[in-house]
């Protein structure tokens, strides 16, 4: 540490973080628990203060819970989303430091060191801290102290402020739990007569490393500062949002138009600092009547360049109806995608970019996903040899194998009258009437036994090309285990 | 068998053209070829007649195909125009099941020449767009005498022509140096 500043740090504990988030939203005052399955029984996770006062406890069964108190009220726990709530009291907490941490499921670490002179000193932060989640409806308690393991001691054991300095005597008369030691480990210590802190402190350290291992005596340390420990501050996820409140609102495209490129300059800057391309945009309008209307634009390509997204936009915005005006515009990047930069070239690009757009700009017309290329895939079923796969989403393949000729196009089999395994000399098809003028085959093909396809059900084709005196090539087959002969395709 | 230079082929840019008949893929696909770029294919999604990339590789490269699927022909002549309009591509097929109008076909001369782009509406027969710069007639005859691993021979008549004289002329497209050669009547 530097001279003279010595490291402080906030432990905030929550100790009944979940069922204070639901009954923020719906406030009720009798006993109230919410449940979680585990291991095919439900449990209780999380209870109000009027519950415990009633002798209820986490882990208990629900319907024990329910017999000891009839009025229990109960919801399901959510524990993802009581994560997702911590990392908003995380990001919320970056109001009094830079660095501020997870601290388990229930908890959250500040590294407050220099900064709670802004706050009026450590008491004021810490008064300010409880006044403010208070406020929220979270019961929290907080610890004040030099070290992380400290904090954290005095945040679940005892709350307050340590002094600078001195953390033995600060810690001295809190049970040995508050070491942030395993629960078995805990106990044996306890058996032994080691109830505090300070007793653990007190003992001769080798004796008792070789029987309880290190990892006792690292924890003494890390609280009382003799081996460092760090505090992760979470990195803040990028936000590629902007927007333009207005003072008067405006109701012409032209207008609406110019609002959107200065929010989508700004926003290439950010996509461009951060080497990303925007792969789906979001223009949300508000209007005076508090009305939001909103532009989607789904790009076929990554793109930070405003002035290619603006005309793209033009489509859009022709749709929405200004009412008595807008007077906010947000523009968001939903999607984003990596692009790094690139040595700009004068041999490829203009074609390439042009053709992207008009993909990006039909897509906002019938769907990105309606635009397909054509793809080779491994099979040698007619119409499983190939796939088709979105523009947007793929890169073309030329690997095509050599096969013997195919028709250009496929349809689903229409059955003919015929019989035998030779092609009928004539025969009617799509009520033409048509005669054999030469034909060639057979090429067996088998029903590939790994897939149930239904249209294979008759087993083994043997598919001819039939060359018909009326000059049209038909590609027929004749199923040999179910007679029949079907015309699936026609040659150009 | 004469080698030598198409006398209709390229169609005139900048324009859109008609073809109907039982060979109007094989056109089509054989204009797309002697263009030799990235060409946009049209079509509804109800239709059960697919495109076959294995059997398109006897012309070109099917990675040079973008499908484009709509729902209806209201929206196939939508983005036509749009694509038409755009240029970024030298042709436009669009599959048409319905006749179109005047007003319809002269949108799509208009994207057309925007663009400088060729259009190309695949048309049942006799259903036809006055607006359309020329009309084809695209047959597929039967030649005995050829080798049964010969392309089908085809006749292609020219049934309208805004800018020119009508003609009739038999094809057979070579897979091997994907090119398309003029043969005599009796395909030979």
């Amino acid at each position: 540490m530097f001279d003279g500043i010595q490291r402080r740090v906030v432990s905030i504990w929550f100790p009944r973080l979940a069922s204070d988030r639901y009954l923020r939203a719906c406030p009720i005052e009798a006993p109230f628990a919410l449940t979680l399955k585990q291991n095919n029984a439900n449990r209780i996770y999380c209870l109000n203060q009027a519950a415990t006062d009633q002798g209820l406890e986490r882990g208990m069964s629900y319907s024990d819970a329910r017999a000891f108190c009839p009025s229990l009220q109960s919801s399901q726990a959510k524990p993802e989303q009581d994560a997702r709530f911590l990392n908003i009291l995380r990001r919320w907490a970056t109001r009094y430091c830079p660095w501020v941490g997870l601290e388990g499921e229930d908890g959250l670490i500040l590294d407050v060191t220099g900064s709670t002179h802004l706050f009026g000193g450590e008491e004021a932060l810490v008064a300010d801290l409880r006044a403010r989640l208070g406020k929220a409806g979270l019961g929290a308690q907080i610890g004040l102290a030099d070290t992380r393991g400290a904090a954290w001691a005095l945040a679940h054991f005892g709350e307050g402020i340590a002094p600078t300095g001195d953390m033995l005597s600060a810690l001295k008369s809190l049970p040995i739990a508050a070491l942030r030691l395993p629960d078995d480990t805990s106990v044996a210590l306890q058996r032994l007569g080691l109830r505090k802190v300070g007793d653990l402190a007190d003992t001769p350290r080798a004796p008792f490393a070789r029987r309880f291992g290190r990892d006792p005596l690292m924890r003494l340390d890390q609280a009382l500062g003799k081996q460092p420990e760090e505090i992760t501050p979470l990195a803040e996820p990028p936000h590629y949002g902007v927007r333009i409140t207005l003072p008067e609102p405006i109701g012409l495209l032209s207008d609406v138009m110019s609002g959107t490129e200065r929010l989508l300059t700004q926003l290439c800057a950010k996509l461009k600092s951060q080497e990303m391309g925007a792969r789906q945009l979001c223009v949300t309008l508000r209007r005076v009547d508090q009305g939001h209307q909103q532009v989607e634009l789904r790009l076929a390509r990554p793109l930070r360049d405003a002035q290619r997204i603006l005309p793209l936009f033009e489509r859009g915005m022709t749709e929405i109806d200004a009412g008595f005006g807008i007077d906010q515009l947000r523009l968001e990047a939903t999607q984003v995608e990596p692009l790094p930069v690139q040595q700009i070239s004068h041999v490829i690009g203009k074609d390439k970019n042009k053709l992207d757009d008009l993909v990006t700009r039909l897509g906002t017309r019938i769907g990105l996903e309606n635009i397909t290329r054509l793809l080779p895939a491994d099979s040698h079923i007619p119409e499983r040899s190939f796939i088709t796969s979105p523009v947007a989403y793929s890169e073309p393949d030329s690997s095509w194998p050599h096969t013997h000729p195919r028709p250009v196009c496929l349809f689903p089999p229409e059955a003919i009258a015929a019989s035998g395994n030779q092609p009928p000399e004539r025969f009617r098809w799509r009520r033409m009437s048509l005669a054999l003028g030469r034909a060639t085959g057979p090429e067996r093909i088998a029903p590939e036994w790994w897939f149930s396809d239904d249209n294979w059900r008759a087993g083994v084709r043997d598919y001819w090309r039939v060359e018909t005196t009326q000059g049209r090539r038909l590609w027929m087959f004749y199923t040999p285990q179910d007679p029949g002969w079907y015309v699936q395709g026609e040659f150009a | 068998m004469m080698r030598a230079a198409l006398p209709f082929f390229p169609l005139s840019k900048g324009r859109t053209h008609e073809v109907c008949g039982a060979g109007a893929y094989g056109f089509a696909f054989s204009l797309a070829a002697h263009l030799g770029e990235n060409f946009l294919w049209i079509r509804e999604t109800w239709e059960p007649t697919q495109l076959n990339p294995n059997g398109i590789t006897a012309f070109l490269d099917p990675s040079k195909i973008l499908l484009g699927h709509t729902k209806d022909q209201l929206e196939s002549l939508a983005v036509a125009e749009e694509a038409l309009r755009s240029g970024a591509l030298p042709l436009v097929v669009i599959a048409l099941s319905k006749p179109i109008g005047l007003t319809e076909g002269r949108r799509l001369q208009l994207a057309a020449r925007d663009g400088k782009s060729v259009g190309l509406a695949i048309i049942p027969e006799g259903m036809g767009s006055n607006a359309a710069e020329t009309r084809w007639q695209c047959r597929p005859a039967f030649s005995p005498h050829a080798s049964p691993y010969d392309s089908t021979l085809n006749r292609w008549e020219l049934i309208k022509n805004k800018s020119g004289t009508l003609g009739v002329w038999h094809v057979r497209w070579d897979t091997a140096s994907r090119r398309l050669d003029l043969v005599s009547a009796s395909g030979e």
